[in-house]
């Protein structure tokens, strides 16, 4: 006997009693635990949590704003001027603004990460990234400096809120879906709390909108 | 991982007096005790959530075989490889053979107890494959040949000071003092070895049977880097970690962090489904997981099912003022404190784990504060049961219980009995009240106050009647 049958014996042998499984329809009308009260206005909270958790929040009005900013941003952190960035985002007038970017696979020596975000979680101040073919997931955790692009729009209040979304727009899972809440930290020495461990070091939010 | 349960009164008295743990102790009341109150606070409702959580885990567990079928199935159409281990050595076993299937020569691994439970490394060593734990934590125990002492912040017993000696020694650079500059240097030794590994391992914090996923918490993103960069990825974890949905799934993570740092949410919470696609820049192009029984299934059905709902948050041991006070490494294996002292006999079994359930007053702190409602004294006074049950308690103890059952059948030889002793007692404590000196350790650490002489039945049969 194989340890699958083994063990799945032991398991239906320990029931107490032949329960109907009801998993399909537990799967197909998922329930929502308990989640906070309603906020008038996500995107101050989003702004209000994702600060709370060290991360920064710029906001532009148009997204043509965003490579001035960027740009203003890193001189402002002595970063330099080079950005690797999800495709989507070569489009913008980087030249302008004295920046050079590339869209092209992440290696350890790259500074700066510019990505998008699927949505963002008002509830933690959280960013939700997905992999992909035109997102890759190494853009946003190998530089140490990971600047996400969102749009206000796209801010929902609840974890729940967001996988909703997920559903309605994509159908289901990608390989990676990815909540980023701040730079990366440890606390692992004495309890006490050190930004950048293996991820970035600085987050910056472009909240265009 | 070797048990060394059976040492826990001998290493309990060593914690004690190592002014160098005692001092690092001191931060768990500090830091963890403190952080969740604040944490649970940012909650509407935690009462709510906990038992919403609690709904879910026994949903589950009432299921078992399903749900794992489920998650089984789904994770298999997305092209992740699921494999069954009944056993540590079998799991181990599995990801060998992954290792060599894959001519893996590095694997960088992200922190699993699982992986501590299976002792893992040492398979993979022996096997020619190079480990490299990549959790801060977890990479200064390896570095140290040292097991964890607590299953969230694995080197809590660790100062500073140690800390600086540890890396000087082996990254041969000048002795840094900072905690951050440790951590810099930490991301600097370590970051070549994301880039080189063929093979990430992480644990499992929920498998969730909707979408046949691995959800992985992490802080450092130590996490990310091990199952994003490497050709392989395995997901080694235990049986009971499946829950239904996504929603199930949040409703968790929405008290796993809390519980355990007291963060409202960790840095990372990574949902990982099947491998790569082809039109992927990054990603693992070979995804495992590995199912872990080890002792789980034969808690179901039985009074300890209760246990299986663990979370492994660990604040039943932040919280526990015996833990507090010795630490991880005295309970002698993994799982540390109150979860650990119920789960390490259903694992390792009675006879290998004596103390354990006794290294406990039974104040009840650890059930206040788990977040899925696991009745932890009940289940320690259950352990208590089973060992006493199976004629593993020593044989005075035993002889004294038999004693009293048999006094305490007979009130009136039980009143004289009592009379009697308490005559003693308080003959013995004299003037001052106190005894000082009783045979054995009753009186080592402190007076025995004596008690008045007089019975409550005394007392009673002489009370003036209205």
């Amino acid at each position: 006997m194989s340890a699958r049958e083994a063990i799945l014996q032991r398991i239906r042998s320990a029931q107490a009693h032949a329960v109907v499984p009801e998993v399909e329809r537990i799967i197909a009308n998922p329930v929502r635990g308990p989640q906070p009260a309603p906020v008038a206005d996500l995107v101050s909270r989003f702004i209000e949590q994702a600060q709370a958790l060290s991360s920064q929040v710029l906001r532009v009005d148009a997204r043509n704003e965003i490579p001035h900013t960027v740009a203003h941003y890193l001189a402002e952190n002595s970063l330099g001027n080079h950005a690797l960035c999800w495709p989507d985002f070569l489009e913008l007038d980087w030249i302008a603004a004295r920046i050079v970017v590339a869209a092209q696979p992440t290696s350890a020596d790259d500074a700066v990460g510019i990505t998008g975000a699927f949505c963002a979680i008002a509830e933690t101040g959280t960013l939700m990234l997905l992999s992909g073919a035109h997102t890759p997931a190494a853009t946003s955790l190998l530089p140490e400096t990971h600047i996400a692009v969102l749009d206000s729009a796209r801010i929902v209040a609840t974890m729940e809120d967001a996988w909703d979304l997920l559903r309605r727009e994509r159908g289901g899972l990608p390989r990676a879906v990815n909540f980023v809440s701040g730079p990366s930290r440890t606390a692992d020495i004495e309890q006490t709390v050190t930004l950048g461990a293996h991820g970035p070091a600085r987050v910056l939010i472009v909240l265009v909108g | 991982m070797k048990v060394a349960s059976l040492k826990f009164q001998r290493n309990a008295g060593k914690s004690l007096n190592n002014k160098t743990l005692q001092s690092a102790l001191k931060n768990i009341e500090s830091r963890f005790v403190g952080a969740r109150r604040e944490a649970i606070s940012h909650l509407d409702d935690f009462e709510a959530v906990r038992s919403r959580a609690t709904t879910i885990r026994d949903q589950v567990l009432a299921n078992l075989d399903q749900w794992l079928i489920r998650f089984e199935q789904e994770a298999q159409r997305r092209g992740a490889i699921v494999h069954w281990a009944e056993t540590a050595e079998e799991a181990n076993r599995i990801i060998c053979d992954i290792a060599r299937q894959y001519g893996v020569k590095k694997a960088v691994k992200s922190k699993s107890m699982v992986s501590e439970e299976c002792g893992l490394n040492d398979a993979l060593e022996a096997a020619g494959v190079q480990v490299v734990e990549t959790d801060l934590g977890e990479y200064i125990l390896q570095l140290a040949h040292e097991p964890p002492s607590h299953i969230v912040a694995p080197v809590l017993h660790k100062t500073k000071d140690e800390v600086s000696d540890l890396f000087a020694q082996h990254h041969h650079l000048p002795r840094k003092t900072g905690i951050a500059e440790l951590c810099q240097e930490a991301r600097e030794i370590l970051r070549p070895h994301f880039i080189a590994a063929d093979m990430g391992i992480s644990g499992a914090n929920f498998l969730i049977a909707e979408t046949g996923s691995v959800l992985i918490v992490t802080n450092e993103g130590n996490g990310r880097l091990a199952t994003t960069l490497p050709r392989v990825h395995v997901a080694l974890t235990g049986i009971e970690k499946v829950v239904p949905t996504l929603e199930d799934a949040t409703t968790l993570v929405r008290l796993l962090p809390r519980s355990a740092t007291g963060q409202d949410i960790t840095n990372y919470v990574s949902v990982l489904t099947g491998a790569k696609a082809l039109d992927e820049s990054d990603g693992p192009e070979h995804f495992h997981i590995v199912l872990l029984d080890n002792g789980r299934s034969k808690m179901l059905g039985t009074k300890l099912q209760a246990m299986l709902r663990c979370i492994r948050c660990g604040a039943c041991m932040n919280h526990c003022p015996v833990y507090q006070n010795v630490g991880g490494h005295a309970y002698g294996w993994v799982y540390p404190g109150p979860m650990g002292s119920v789960l390490t006999p259903s694992f390792a079994g009675l006879a290998a784990t004596l103390p354990l359930p006794n290294a406990s007053t039974l104040c009840g702190a650890c059930a206040v504060v788990c977040p899925v409602s696991i009745p932890l004294p009940d289940l320690l006074r259950e352990v208590r049961h089973q060992q006493s049950l199976a004629n593993l308690r020593p044989w005075r103890e035993r002889k004294a219980l038999a004693v009293w059952a048999w006094l305490a059948l007979r009130p009136i030889w039980y009143a004289r009995c009592a009379g009697l002793m308490s005559r003693v007692l308080a003959w013995l404590g004299g003037a001052k009240g106190r005894i000082g000196w009783l045979p054995g350790a009753w009186t080592r650490g402190r007076d025995l106050p004596a008690p008045a002489g007089q019975t409550f039945r005394d007392l009673y049969r002489k009370r003036e009647k209205p």
